[in-house]
């Protein structure tokens, strides 16, 4: 298996606070790669970072063994790499076949329609509302608008922030299927939780982070079983 | 007879009125995607309808060639202003940025005064149709009336279409509504910042050209208080939204104009900005602004 992405020693600072400090980490083809982390422990700030949202003061991202830190984000979409961030932040004013457009927005045009049909396929649901605007879908809808969006750059690696927040036990369940899903369709994950229980039981490897630095890693399977990790963050 | 004198002033009301909206519309277009006030966009007008006043009168060339070229030096200007004024202070507090565009408005005026002196200079309408009379020539609707309200309907037209139905059109509501969101997707924020002021300031100078054409007094002055209005008539309509930078163009004209006509010439504006507040108490977004209700 060969690394998707490789980021190696990163420092990230919002002014003064040094936000992550020193994270290592790598996600090989094919992969579903989990971070795991009480809120605040800098998931979040690592994927924005990635994706180039945010700049590092100092470490390497390698994306197929090309440097992108410090890349701006709107470059590094079209090398394959697409972020669904936490809390959605879907269009809400546009319509659900707009965002699905937006997504698309470094892509030929020619090829546009028919990717749209491939989300529609994997998310009946927005087929159904394409005409509604986005701030009128359920929680659990706009999800699926987030991530069809993120698909829609046909990325070679999703980064999905928090997919699961705020739904309903029904609702995680179905994206987490759909996390599957995409994974056996070939789509290489990375994949950020508070869901610890979930995250894990889906993924292949995972990344315990605390207060800006990894402090543990190994097979998702292996931390679901772990002691500390069943205490800290599995609730029982 | 009254009745003629009414319709009369309708008319001069939503000539002028069209003229507010299409500044307005640079005002709202603006606000919405960069999140500022542009307060320069006043002086625009005035250096475009500068620029076709020497095209026509020093260079002898036909107004459509100094309507033409009047864009294309607003369109520079626009996006030279937002380019070394503007940009760098992208991440810096609102209040900075509503600084430095008054301090360019201040200097776009003093500029106009080094260039072309303040005294005021007769403007020739580009505009040469014969008026329209009707009711046996009682009602005199003037060729300048005609062109401003034709200009500003095709203008909103185009501009509804841009925004639904191209892809930088939709990339620009998209930025206005969440840049990193819009970032996320490959679109560059930037560039939308800077086409959007480009469209505003093309759009500023044909307002500038209408104006004049009605009002042919040219001073470096002449934009700031059009400027100020339609401002007042983007608020009034809703800021950041497009058709309520035209209907509130559109009304602020007319109660304007009749303002003036029925009430008090010296109250006119007064009675405009009375109106605007009570209509703020009443409804805070304006006319069509939206109250965004963020799902968490």
């Amino acid at each position: 298996m060969s690394n998707l992405l490789k980021v190696e020693n990163l420092h990230v600072y919002y002014g003064s606070i040094h936000a992550i400090k020193g994270v290592s980490f790598e996600v090989n083809e094919g992969e579903i790669v989990t971070l795991i982390g009480a809120n605040g422990a800098g998931k979040s700030t690592t994927l924005n970072t990635v994706a180039g949202l945010l700049k590092p003061r100092s470490g390497s991202i390698l994306l197929h063994d090309q440097s992108i830190a410090g890349v701006p984000a709107d470059k590094i979409v079209s090398k394959g790499m697409a972020l669904c961030p936490e809390g959605r932040r879907v269009f809400l004013q546009m319509t659900v076949k707009e965002n699905l457009e937006m997504g698309g927005f470094t892509r030929p045009a020619n090829e546009i329609a028919a990717s749209i049909e491939d989300v529609y396929q994997r998310f009946p649901r927005l087929k159904e509302r394409y005409k509604q605007v986005a701030g009128t879908l359920s929680g659990g809808e706009q999800q699926m608008l987030a991530m069809g969006r993120a698909l829609m750059s046909k990325p070679k690696l999703l980064m999905l922030d928090e997919p699961s927040m705020g739904l309903a036990p029904i609702l995680v369940e179905q994206i987490f299927d759909i996390i599957k899903e995409l994974h056996e369709a070939g789509t290489t994950i990375l994949l950020v939780e508070q869901n610890a229980q979930m995250a894990l039981s889906v993924a292949d490897r995972a990344y315990v982070l605390e207060t800006g630095s990894i402090v543990k890693e190994g097979p998702a399977s292996e931390l679901l079983n772990d002691d500390s990790v069943k205490n800290a963050y599995l609730g029982d | 007879m009254i009745r003629v004198s009414f319709l009369s002033n309708l008319i001069n009301g939503i000539s002028l009125g069209s003229v507010y909206a299409i500044i307005a519309l640079g005002y709202t277009m603006v606000y919405g995607i960069a999140k500022m006030l542009n307060f320069a966009h006043g002086d625009v007008i005035m250096i475009g309808a500068y620029i076709s006043f020497c095209v026509t009168h020093y260079l002898g060339l036909p107004a459509w060639v100094s309507v033409l070229a009047s864009m294309l030096v607003c369109t520079l200007l626009g996006m030279t202003i937002e380019r070394l004024a503007y940009k760098p202070l992208r991440s810096a507090p609102s209040l900075a940025v509503l600084i430095t565009a008054i301090g360019m408005s201040y200097f776009l005026q003093n500029i106009a005064q080094l260039i072309w002196g303040a005294n005021p200079k007769s403007f020739n309408s580009v505009v040469e149709m014969e008026p329209l009379r009707l009711f046996g020539g009682q009602l005199i609707i003037t060729d300048e009336a005609l062109v401003t309200v034709l200009s500003c309907v095709v203008i909103m037209i185009c501009l509804t279409l841009f925004t639904e139905k191209t892809k930088m059109g939709k990339a620009m509501r998209a930025v206005s509504e969440d840049k990193g969101a819009a970032q996320l997707m490959g679109i560059n924020v930037n560039m939308t910042i800077s086409v959007t002021f480009a469209i505003g300031s093309a759009l500023a100078a044909i307002a500038g050209v209408l104006l004049c054409s009605t009002y042919p007094a040219l001073m470096p002055t002449t934009g700031s208080m059009p400027g100020i209005k339609a401002f007042t008539a983007a608020v009034f309509g809703g800021i950041g939204s497009i058709p309520g930078a035209m209907l509130g163009g559109i009304l602020l004209g007319i109660i304007e104009i009749f303002g003036k006509s029925y009430i008090s010439t010296e109250l006119g504006d007064a009675i405009v900005f009375a109106i605007l507040i009570i209509l703020l108490l009443v409804k805070p977004t304006g006319l069509l602004g939206k109250k965004i209700n963020e799902k968490v």
